[in-house]
């Protein structure tokens, strides 16, 4: 009788197994089809030329260099508004302020934040930065939308970071006579680094494939030269991807499945470099 | 004396091509255009010819569509709105308020084209009233046999462009009498391409986009001819350009305001834009005016921006170019 009971039981736990696995090779398998096909049409078109080029009429001669430049200005400035705010943020909530209805009403509009649909924040980025700011469609006013549009993941994963670290680090620093600014700055923040640090990763790798809040403040399309300044008009690589998969014809399909190579590898190359800095502070942590 | 007749071939030569050097030069600044995705590959090809010769001038192109292009438009943002229909009376206003005239200017024909799959064999042609029929708000056709009854009774599968869309304003206007107004239970989409799939994987399937779109797809699809009135057409470049491709062959149009047009180098883009739109067209796809269209566009662009001329451009004299 028990021994038939242990048997179920065990297959129970091996259906689960087979179930787990299989959902998590689902991931890797539907991965693999998108890199096989957009490999299979884009690689072709992918030389020198394709990312030293301006977009033109002839496939053969149309490149990503502006688009590729956009996204790079715009990511990076992205980057220099959104994480010292959005870091600022979770630790006030996570480290300084009181728990009181106040900052549970903050922290309720937060998690609701980061369900709210992108384009709406492309709404909100058209009247704020390019109408009453006067920004127009500037890289900066991009930027600041794109950051409106993260800031909620970074503070909110920000602050699941923190909650990581032991109270009793805390606990041994005021002990010893520490303030709560060299608390955290010295040992609340270091600890809770890496966590942060893929928090912002994820949230820079959703700005960097967003199109609909930047085709909303009216980013450009056909732009033949490079941005020099935050100022300056620009396009970004989704946009022109989503261009040139709209188009009649098939070389465009091709050339739009080539910039989604491109885009994949500055995202993988973003990746990369978060990891990098990630275990070279944890090795230094040692 | 041969000596003296080259020095001054020379010289006038030097001369020459200093004069439209620095002719070249003088021109600079931005140029901002936005509107319609239809219009944009003919702007985008003009642009890139146009910088290829300017290339002190930043012309940039967005695709907001024609509705969002002139919302700017109509308040100063852009010099030039792409558009795929006429500008609507509410923008008309607004532009009014804001003191902004302007002149239309149409640039190319796109032909409206009624797609089947190349496994239908029954429909030879297709008249206005039958699309009116499919297509008309409220249409009781479920099937192809209710169009004509002798063709099968199978479920009749539509396809179309979505609401926000150019095309869907125009093909609505011309097969139904008034733009927007349309059955509402069709497969709906803003990206032509997934039309294009979707009629190619229905043997009953019907649907409608720009001729550029069939153009590519010439393998995958068939196309109907269309009666309006005067026996069947099919569409193509000889029947939209000459206009024996009716109703379904519609202008594409960039509008140039009248801040726009005192810059000189909108004014030369423009200018350009009408010179090589012919070629520029067909070489993205779409269909040409006929020539002299053209050239009447570009006298009535230079009279108009003539008028301009020193006067307060908060008047309000709004100018329609004449189009037949």
């Amino acid at each position: 009788m028990i021994s038939r009971n242990l048997k179920n039981r065990y297959l129970i736990a091996k259906i689960f197994h087979g179930f787990c696995f299989s959902v998590a090779w689902l991931g890797v398998l539907i991965l693999g089809i998108l890199l096989f096909h957009v490999t299979r049409e884009g690689f072709p078109w992918l030389d020198m030329q394709f990312l030293t080029e301006f977009p033109s009429r002839f496939p053969a001669k149309a490149g990503i260099k502006s688009a590729l430049y956009g996204t790079l200005w715009l990511i990076s400035f992205t980057a220099l508004i959104s994480v010292p705010i959005g870091i600022g943020a979770g630790v006030y909530l996570e480290e300084f302020a009181k728990k009181n209805r106040l900052t549970q009403f903050i922290d309720l509009n937060i998690a609701n934040l980061a369900g709210v649909p992108s384009i709406v924040y492309g709404m909100l980025g058209l009247v704020i930065f390019v109408r009453w700011f006067g920004l127009e469609q500037s890289v900066l006013a991009g930027s600041m939308t794109m950051s409106l549009l993260i800031l909620p993941v970074i503070i909110i994963s920000t602050r699941e970071a923190l909650r990581a670290v032991p109270n009793t680090i805390r606990q041994a620093a005021f002990a010893l006579g520490a303030t709560r600014w060299q608390t955290v700055s010295a040992h609340v923040l270091p600890a809770a680094f890496p966590g942060v640090l893929t928090g912002i990763i994820l949230a820079l790798s959703r700005a960097i494939g967003e199109t609909a809040p930047l085709i909303m403040i009216g980013a450009l399309t056909y732009v033949a030269f490079v941005p020099e300044g935050p100022m300056d008009d620009f396009t970004a690589l989704p946009i022109q991807i989503f261009n040139w998969a709209s188009r009649p014809q098939k070389e465009f399909h091709e050339l739009a499945a080539a910039g989604i190579l491109v885009l994949l590898f500055v995202l993988l190359l973003m990746n990369s470099l978060a990891v990098i800095i990630r275990h070279r502070l944890e090795k230094r942590k040692q | 004396m041969n000596r003296l007749i080259m020095f001054f071939a020379l010289s006038a030569v030097f001369l020459l091509s200093f004069g439209g050097n620095s002719y070249a030069e003088k021109i600079a600044g931005k140029i901002r255009i936005d509107g319609s995705s239809t219009v944009f590959p003919i702007t985008e090809a003009v642009a890139e010819e146009f910088q290829k010769k300017h290339r002190k001038v930043r012309v940039t192109v967005g695709i907001s569509g024609t509705g969002g292009g002139f919302k700017k438009f109509t308040t100063g943002q852009t010099d030039i709105n792409d558009a795929s229909r006429p500008i609507k009376k509410s923008e008309q206003e607004k532009a009014q308020k804001n003191g902004i005239s302007y002149i239309d200017l149409p640039v190319a024909y796109d032909g409206l084209s009624v797609v089947i799959n190349p496994k239908n064999d029954f429909v030879d042609h297709l008249t206005v009233t039958e699309l009116r029929k499919i297509w008309q708000p409220g249409s009781a056709v479920k099937t192809w046999s209710d169009v004509r009854p002798e063709w099968p009774n199978k479920a009749i599968k539509l396809y179309g462009p979505g609401a926000d869309s150019g095309t869907f304003d125009y093909f609505t206007k011309a097969i139904n009498g008034k733009s927007q107004a349309s059955r509402s239970d069709f497969t709906a989409s803003e990206d032509d391409n997934v039309l294009v799939m979707g009629v190619a994987g229905d043997p009953y399937a019907l649907g409608y986009f720009g001729y550029a779109y069939y153009k590519e797809n010439k393998s995958r699809l068939k196309v109907v001819p269309v009666d309006g009135g005067e026996g069947p057409v099919k569409p193509s470049e000889k029947s939209i350009n000459d206009g024996s491709y009716k109703p379904l062959s519609r202008p594409i149009f960039i509008y140039v305001s009248n801040q726009g047009s005192q810059k000189s180098q909108v004014k030369e883009f423009v200018r350009f834009y009408l010179k090589n739109a012919a070629e520029l067209s067909k070489e993205v796809g779409y269909i040409p005016l006929p020539d002299k269209d053209y050239q009447n566009s570009l006298n009535e662009f230079e009279k108009w921006s003539n008028t301009l001329i020193g006067k307060n451009q908060s008047g309000l004299n709004v100018k329609k170019a004449s189009f037949k």
